[in-house]
């Protein structure tokens, strides 16, 4: 069994060293891209808690 | 005999054609009408019901925003050989890529849910119990996929493709008024105005046009397909072909629903299918069939997606041109995903209703970066070359990106808070 977590462990440790550094040049235009993302999906996060808030309070 | 030469010359190479478009054929096509799936259908069926003919002519300008979006993957998918979830951990890095991921799978799973919600309610109308139809349904695809070769998966889904069609002579034996469909076409008109209720059906049907597991299954099915650049222009006009045929269903749906049921409120085009069979007994059977076979094409290609995304992110071989010994765990990730789906539309009380409403939710988290990435991988000049989108390209892309993020992120809010836009 943790032989096996482990094994999981390190075969996600190895993908995200794989990906660890973006191929894509971070110019200008995808660095904002990137935070206006961020920052809309932090936004939905707040919405959806904010329905959960509200379903649970009633 | 000059010109019986030049007209042989031309049909030969018409003819050649043809026949190398037919070998290209397949990923557009599919995952565009495959688009029209279960929960699309209802919202046809509710749009001609609510709308009459009205919004025709906004499904037709619907053509080229599906195709410029879904070309793009062709292009992506041809010249880096990559699915677009491996095309997103590469390209953003491992934080972005976990992110599109996990959200494809969740997003993923529960459309699946909502394709076999479909399809049961399909075939209930004949008589066939929803676990029946599961089982059915998951030997079916079970069997088109372990074919072991990618060329006998795809015709098979053509074939399914073509039964999509069956909406058409539906549409022909309701005797619409041409003159009618005519002038709601090009002069819609709304009753209650541009109000919420209007704005509702715009977004969902713009949000059924582009789903976010499209972008993944495109990309991917190109790239098992093994298409390469010189490929690139069929690959478009697969695309294209498919955005029209998606497209013209959509608007024989409309047709259909918009001469018998205007006025009724449609809530699922199982109901439709029902109520149409009490006045046209077999438009309403052609409807259940369409509902049948848009359900399983999406299950087809939704759970495909999903696995060829795992495949590529861990490692595994996943490609439908190996067997179950060469891939297990790409074929093991496409049935779980396909039975824990199929198995709680078989559960007593679950849900359905809420995770129907909740995809659309879920899908607007994931769609909106997929095709952020999307531009910015067609902007990568290093690795697309001459296939790097050009300005014309990236204006059109972006304002049709940027439009569908608005009103998919409305339909989304819509979803959540339903008195919002009145």
């Amino acid at each position: 069994m943790i032989r096996s977590i482990s094994r999981v462990v390190r075969k996600f440790r190895s993908i995200n060293q794989r990906y660890a550094t973006p191929r894509i040049a971070m110019s200008p235009a995808v660095r904002v891209s990137l935070l206006v993302l961020r920052v809309y999906l932090v936004l939905l996060v707040f919405l959806l808690l904010y329905k959960f808030a509200t379903l649970v309070g009633k | 005999m000059n010109f019986f030469a030049k007209l042989y010359y031309r049909l030969r190479k018409g003819a050649k054609a043809i026949q190398l478009y037919l070998v290209i054929a397949g990923p557009g096509i599919v995952v565009m009408v495959a688009d029209n799936d279960a929960g699309g259908i209802t919202t046809y069926a509710a749009t001609g019901a609510k709308y009459g003919y009205n919004l025709i002519l906004f499904l037709v300008l619907l053509i080229p925003v599906a195709y410029y979006v879904q070309e793009m993957t062709v292009r992506l998918g041809a010249v880096t050989k990559r699915g677009h979830a491996e095309a997103i951990f590469s390209g953003f890095g491992a934080f972005w890529g976990w992110f599109s991921l996990i959200d494809l799978m969740i997003v993923d799973w529960m459309t699946l849910v909502t394709e076999f919600v479909g399809m049961t309610s399909a075939l209930e109308i004949f008589g066939i119990p929803g676990w029946l139809t599961v089982v059915l349904v998951i030997l079916l695809l079970g069997t088109i996929v372990l074919n072991g070769r990618y060329w006998t998966w795809e015709k098979i889904a053509l074939l399914f493709c073509a039964l999509n069609l069956v909406y058409i002579p539906g549409a022909f034996m309701v005797r619409p008024s041409m003159h009618q469909i005519l002038h709601e076409t090009f002069l819609p008109s709304f009753p209650g105005g541009f109000d919420g209720q209007l704005f509702f059906f715009l977004m969902a049907n713009i949000g059924t046009t582009i789903a976010p597991w499209m972008l993944f299954f495109q990309q991917s099915a190109v790239v098992d397909k093994g298409m390469l650049e010189k490929d690139i222009p069929w690959g478009k006009f697969d695309t294209w072909l498919g955005a029209v045929l998606t497209i013209i269903v959509a608007v024989f749906i409309v047709i259909v629903t918009g001469t018998v049921l205007r006025g009724v409120d449609i809530d699922s085009a199982a109901q439709a299918s029902a109520q149409l069979q009490e006045t046209h007994h077999w438009v309403g059977t052609f409807m259940a069939i369409g509902l049948f076979d848009a359900g399983l094409l999406g299950a087809i290609c939704i759970s495909l997606a999903s696995s060829w995304a795992f495949g590529e992110i861990f490692g595994w071989a996943h490609s439908l041109n190996t067997n179950i010994k060469e891939a297990p765990w790409f074929y093991a990730s496409y049935f779980i995903t396909l039975v824990t789906a199929g198995a709680v539309v078989l559960i007593p009380g679950a849900p359905l209703v809420l995770i129907t409403l909740f995809v659309q939710v879920i899908a607007v988290t994931l769609l909106p970066a997929a095709l952020v990435f999307l531009i910015l991988l067609l902007n990568d000049r290093e690795h697309m070359g001459e296939y790097a989108n050009s300005t014309l390209q990236n204006l059109i892309g972006g304002t049709i990106v940027l439009l569908i993020i608005v009103l998919s992120t409305l339909y989304g809010v819509s979803v959540l808070f339903p008195t919002l836009f009145g």
